[in-house]
């Protein structure tokens, strides 16, 4: 079976995981039109050739990034989701002083 | 039968003549260029031809005619889906595809089978009963059956509880069939052919020559074409296409594998398919059965094989049929999906004017492929996109109006 490396894992059988799809921008939550919400949800770059995407490892519930190769199915590297988001994402105005 | 096949059985002499030729050289310019060169398309191009006298077209293929997903799906054609958008679309291709094999004159060897979506949860059942009462509301003939009528309908189906995962009933579609996948193409590659429709593979789309938000010209690798008007139909580079016209789909490139075991004595009349344990099975005419599963749990532009596909695979079609445990696989495939988030096509307007869509055929394709055809080529042809595929217009993801279609085969319900 294919394996893929999972940053705290090690190397499991890629059945142990799922794939959570492209690592996006989010849309501001406060102004973000609708317009801008349904590309982020539903449209797809879809690329043949190298992505960055969200995968999580089941048994352990942990998400991190994975770039692969979707044409040649390699996975080049995978590492932790804090390594691309340093910070909180605040999903109200109200809130963001509290942290 | 169509007579020309009668004709031909009576004669002393078989010869055959080719049935399409591909064209040498592009012209400058055409009316309609369509991009693509499967079921759908050649079907596009037929009716384009026949039903609106639109032959100034030109059908550009990357690799060979019916090379991709046309020929690599498992040949099933039914309508018993669950939205009322879905079943009236599909409904109609149903009624094309029973008199196809006349209106090509050419033998598609049309099967009617009959179809069994086996139920093994009490929820299975729910949507089973729920598919049938949306079916037969809409004058589709679907019901319900159970253990006792299974046992008529498919005698050598395994019925014992002692399964893990036993069968409880099963969502019946008598007009459930298969077809020669292969033949459905030629038939309308000929038609359009012999219309005046041109045909050329081997012909590679590089982009598109877009002024002011509306299509002027294509770019291939052989050189660049004017066109008042293209249609996209290129199912597993849908997104890689629309790229190049400058927009993006709500698409995800997904494997679906398949596979026939050695050919063995018929045994098998009618086309088993369970939802819950991804499994479809039809015995082809020549005796080969021809098996899928679900699809493949990731993206991926590549159509290779793989072991855990078939053990999924054999582990629960061997719950249902027991015997097969000797039996051999013969072959095996893969094709790209274009998977759409609601499991509904994308078909009609893009962003582009004059630049139309066929896409996001998933599981469900060649099934799809007269009405798309006929529907496409009326959409062309009017500039009028027909209220059949109005819900399926990518617009509908940004109203938020998607068509949730559990009665798509490979998915999860």
């Amino acid at each position: 079976m294919k394996l893929m490396p999972c940053p705290i894992n090690g190397l499991r059988n890629i059945s142990e995981f799922i794939c959570g799809g492209e690592v996006e921008e989010m849309p501001n939550p406060v102004t973000g039109s609708d317009h801008e919400w349904s590309e982020y949800l539903f449209m797809e770059n879809n690329t043949k050739g190298i992505v960055r995407e969200w995968w999580m490892h089941v048994p352990s519930s942990y998400w991190f990034i994975a770039e692969r190769n979707t044409a040649t199915e390699e996975i080049v590297t995978t590492y932790p989701s804090s390594e691309l988001f340093k910070r909180r994402v605040e999903f109200t105005q109200a809130n963001t002083s509290d942290v | 039968m169509p007579l020309g096949l009668l004709k031909y059985g009576l004669k002393k002499a078989h010869p055959s003549k080719r049935h399409f030729n591909t064209c040498a050289d592009l012209k400058p310019s055409y009316d309609v260029v369509i991009v693509g060169g499967g079921g759908h398309v050649l079907a596009t191009a037929y009716y384009l031809a026949k039903q609106w006298g639109i032959t100034n077209v030109a059908v550009l293929e990357k690799s060979y005619l019916a090379s991709g997903n046309t020929a690599r799906n498992t040949a099933i054609v039914r309508s018993n889906y669950l939205t009322p958008e879905g079943v009236r679309f599909y409904d109609e291709s149903v009624k094309l595809f029973q008199g196809l094999s006349n209106e090509l004159d050419y033998n598609i060897l049309y099967s009617e089978r009959g179809h069994l979506t086996l139920a093994h949860t009490d929820a299975a059942i729910r949507t089973s009963r729920w598919r049938a009462e949306v079916n037969k509301h809409l004058d589709i003939n679907s019901k319900v059956v159970y253990p006792d009528e299974l046992k008529k309908l498919c005698p050598h189906l395994n019925l014992s509880q002692d399964t893990r995962y036993p069968v409880m009933g099963a969502l019946y579609h008598p007009p459930g069939a298969i077809a020669r996948h292969d033949a459905v193409a030629w038939g309308y590659a000929k038609g359009a052919f012999e219309r005046g429709v041109e045909l050329h593979t081997h012909t590679e789309v590089t982009g598109f020559n877009i002024q002011n938000g509306k299509i002027a010209g294509v770019k291939t690798n052989r050189g660049s074409i004017n066109c008042g008007t293209v249609i996209q139909a290129v199912a597993g580079s849908s997104s890689e296409v629309s790229k190049l016209a400058g927009f993006k789909l709500p698409i995800k490139s997904i494997p679906l594998q398949a596979c026939v075991s050695e050919p063995v004595k018929p045994f098998l009349n009618i086309i088993v398919v369970s939802g819950s344990l991804h499994v479809y099975v039809s015995q082809s005419s020549r005796g080969e059965l021809v098996m899928g599963s679900a699809s493949d749990p990731y993206p991926l532009y590549s159509t290779r094989s793989t072991l855990d596909f078939k053990e999924e695979l054999m582990t629960h079609l061997l719950e249902l049929f027991p015997f097969l445990g000797k039996v051999k696989i013969l072959r095996q495939w893969a094709g790209t999906t274009d998977m759409t988030p609601d499991f509904s096509p994308v078909m009609g307007l893009t962003p582009v004017q004059n630049y139309y869509i066929d896409a996001g055929w998933g599981t469900w394709g060649f099934k799809a492929t007269p009405v798309c055809g006929k529907r496409m080529a009326e959409t062309i042809a009017t500039g009028k996109v027909p209220e059949l595929i109005k819900p399926f217009e990518l617009e509908r993801f940004y109203r938020f109006e998607q068509v949730g279609e559990r009665g798509a085969a490979s998915v999860g319900h």
